[in-house]
């Protein structure tokens, strides 16, 4: 779960991380109030959970308050890559004399937390990796024993951090990682922290992304989420418990288990790709799933307007094809789907889910026997109706 | 001879008297696996289809030297499953487990390697030696014996994949699920090495899709170490980036752990890299 830069502040501030005092507008109006009470100089920023905001002029100097409410009313409503703008972050300008990085991140490989800075803040922390990796200073944490001031002393010698900053650079990693040990974080990042011309360390950027499978015991965060971003469909199949992801092709896939799910979309595209065909949604319906959740994906896949074939991939091992076969059965009466839809049934009891579905004689039910024949044949279903 | 288990494996089943626990207990015991017990903390002295159950897993192996466990309890307290075991002396815990949190798991990875305890998952299918024993939720029928090693980060997948190589007349030494998280216990490169050690497997099938870069560790270990040929498969070709799919570690982040990327380095090391999971068969043949 991601927040927002405002939210992300206004926790590190939680965790005494220095912060620019800023405050969120949602109408031009407020955004010049807040201008005024703070004075001089204020930075207008678009909060949209997406990458690249100064670029598409979702980040703007003002300098008065006037100025203020003129760019907030530019900026709020506005479309970053297809997220609307509905608040602004106000914060106040700071006069900045170095641009530092610095995050904590759950490294995969290692399988622990892992401290990243760099005296060359400010830029995409994957392009300057691509660029220059020598200038990032890497360290992990024991999970057990956590941060020690050894690392902390490391770290600011290793990356050239003047020495007047070392106990400020100390206390903002110790209070980070605290925010990310306590957030249960995957992503604790601040970019830039900057030094100010006054010698003042301050995060004036931030990041956070919540662990979504920690999000049981952070009842706090979870109120942060912010949905508006989120399609429908994809809230609609978070309540039903169903994963699903919508995606610009044309086949709506329904599969048992992520992994075969994404092959399944894989294959879609393989044999569509040349005539621009590929997969609607990531659908993954799990181990055991009922007739009533099969209508429900169903019913979530053919929400979208551009699926004009379903194709169904189930490998039945501890499910049992004969059961999906019957819930597929009720879950088309009750839905009656317009679009031909491709049936693969594979593995325990196949045969007799197979019977079912042939049996049940309905004229847009196409079978498939391999995952090959299948997606060609969904591929080709999509075709016949262009 | 197969990697991790074969039919000598004695099998605790923490959570047996849950609905999941004891519904895969009694497939392991059809399949011939030597499933000694299970612990369900407040259920010590109960029975579960002639098998004792315990309170702790310190009772548990004192009692049946049990040297293997199959975590099966829900997210909240697999985390401590894992370390009980680990603590109680297992040699191998296997967590089916799926949701747990990251942060929870290197802790309990951290304890388990100081302990010298091997974990497999969590979020993963198990591990099956065929016509041996099977320690996980992976259908019998999926897989024959064989000299194929399987190594995977799905469960659906790699039952496409093993039944598509028993319909082909390939068998397989063992399948090991090693799981869709971030952060797991054992590694492709771990698995790779202990097939390439063991003298019944010949060949190996690696199942691997976006997300991290476990699959581009595992390409310079097939470069560098390994003698015995590889065909792969890469999921999630189709998958747009920064989008989770499905799997919690299944995600193309700032650029990195896409498919083509794993491709590429996989072809580079030699392995055989199918477009089509069902073309698997035809590489090992």
């Amino acid at each position: 779960m991601k927040l927002h830069e405002y939210q992300s502040k206004f926790l590190f501030r939680e965790f005494g991380i220095p912060v620019p005092l800023g405050k969120v507008a949602a109408t031009a109006e407020q955004a010049f109030e807040i201008a005024s009470s703070s004075g001089g100089v204020v930075v207008i920023k678009a909060q949209v959970h997406v990458g690249g905001r100064g670029k598409a002029g979702g980040v703007k100097v003002a300098r008065n308050a006037a100025e203020a409410r003129q760019y907030a009313q530019e900026i709020l409503g506005m479309d970053i890559k297809g997220l609307r703008v509905d608040k602004v972050l106000v914060d106040p300008g700071a006069d900045i004399k170095q641009e530092i990085y610095l995050a904590i991140t759950n490294d995969r490989s290692a399988g622990k937390p892992l401290i990243m800075t760099s005296m060359e803040g400010g830029m995409d922390i994957e392009e300057l990796n691509r660029q220059r990796p020598e200038a990032i200073v890497r360290e992990h944490i024991d999970p057990f024993a956590g941060l020690q001031d050894f690392q902390m002393t490391y770290i600011a010698s290793a990356m050239g951090l003047p020495r007047a900053q070392w106990r400020g650079f100390g206390k903002i990693l110790r209070g980070l990682y605290q925010c990310y040990c306590e957030s249960d974080a995957e992503l604790a990042e601040i970019n830039p922290l900057v030094i100010t011309a006054e010698g003042v360390l301050l995060a004036v950027d931030g990041k956070v992304i919540i662990d979504e499978n920690a999000l049981f015991r952070q009842p706090a965060l979870v109120e942060r989420r912010d949905t508006s971003g989120e399609p429908e469909s994809e809230r609609l199949a978070r309540e039903a418990g169903i994963t699903y992801i919508k995606l610009e092709g044309q086949i709506g896939c329904m599969v048992n288990g992520a992994g075969l799910a994404m092959t399944t979309m894989d294959m879609t595209k393989l044999y569509g790709d040349a005539d621009g065909i590929g997969p609607a949604n990531f659908l993954d319906i799990g181990g055991g799933a009922t007739p009533e959740q099969v209508a429900a994906a169903l019913r979530i896949i053919l929400s979208d307007s551009n699926v004009k074939s379903v194709l169904f991939n189930i490998f039945g091992g501890i499910t049992r094809c004969d059961e999906v076969a019957n819930g597929i059965l009720t879950a088309y009466n009750e839905v009656e789907p317009s679009v031909p839809m491709v049936i693969r049934l594979q593995g325990t009891n196949a045969a007799a889910g197979n019977r079912i579905i042939s049996e049940a004689r309905i004229p847009n039910l196409i079978s498939a026997d391999t995952l090959t024949e299948a997606a060609q044949r969904a591929v080709a279903a999509v075709k016949e109706q262009a | 001879m197969s990697i991790l288990i074969d039919q000598s494996a004695k099998v605790l089943v923490q959570g047996i008297t849950g609905r999941q626990g004891g519904f895969h207990a009694k497939l392991m015991l059809e399949y011939g696996t030597d499933v000694v017990g299970g612990v369900t903390p407040g259920k010590g002295g109960e029975w579960f289809e002639g098998k004792p159950v315990f309170d702790t897993m310190r009772s548990a192996v004192e009692t049946t030297n049990a040297d293997v466990s199959l975590v099966t309890v829900p997210a909240r307290f697999a985390a401590d499953a894992v370390m009980e075991a680990a603590d109680a002396g297992i040699r191998l815990v296997i967590c089916l487990t799926e949701h747990i949190p990251v942060a929870d798991m290197m802790r309990t990875l951290e304890f388990c390697r100081r302990r010298a305890t091997r974990l497999i998952g969590p979020n993963c299918p198990g591990v099956m030696t065929p016509g041996q024993a099977k320690v996980g939720i992976i259908p019998a029928m999926v897989a024959m014996p064989g000299n194929v090693g399987v190594v995977s980060k799905s469960g659906t997948l790699t039952y496409e994949v093993g039944f598509a190589m028993k319909n082909a007349g390939i068998g397989i030494s063992t399948i090991v699920g090693i799981g869709g998280d971030p952060v797991i216990g054992t590694t492709f490169v771990e698995v790779l090495e202990m097939f390439e050690n063991d003298p019944e497997t010949e060949k190996v099938a690696l199942l691997g899709e976006i997300g991290g870069s476990a699959e581009i560790v595992a390409a310079d270990y097939i470069k560098n170490a390994m003698t015995k040929p590889v065909a792969a498969f890469i999921a999630g070709r189709s998958a747009p980036p920064g989008k989770r799919m499905g799997h919690a570690g299944a995600i193309v982040d700032g650029g990195e752990g896409s498919a083509e990327e794993k491709i590429q380095a996989l072809e580079v090391a030699g392995a055989r890299v199918a477009a089509n999971p069902e073309e698997i068969p035809g590489l090992l043949a």
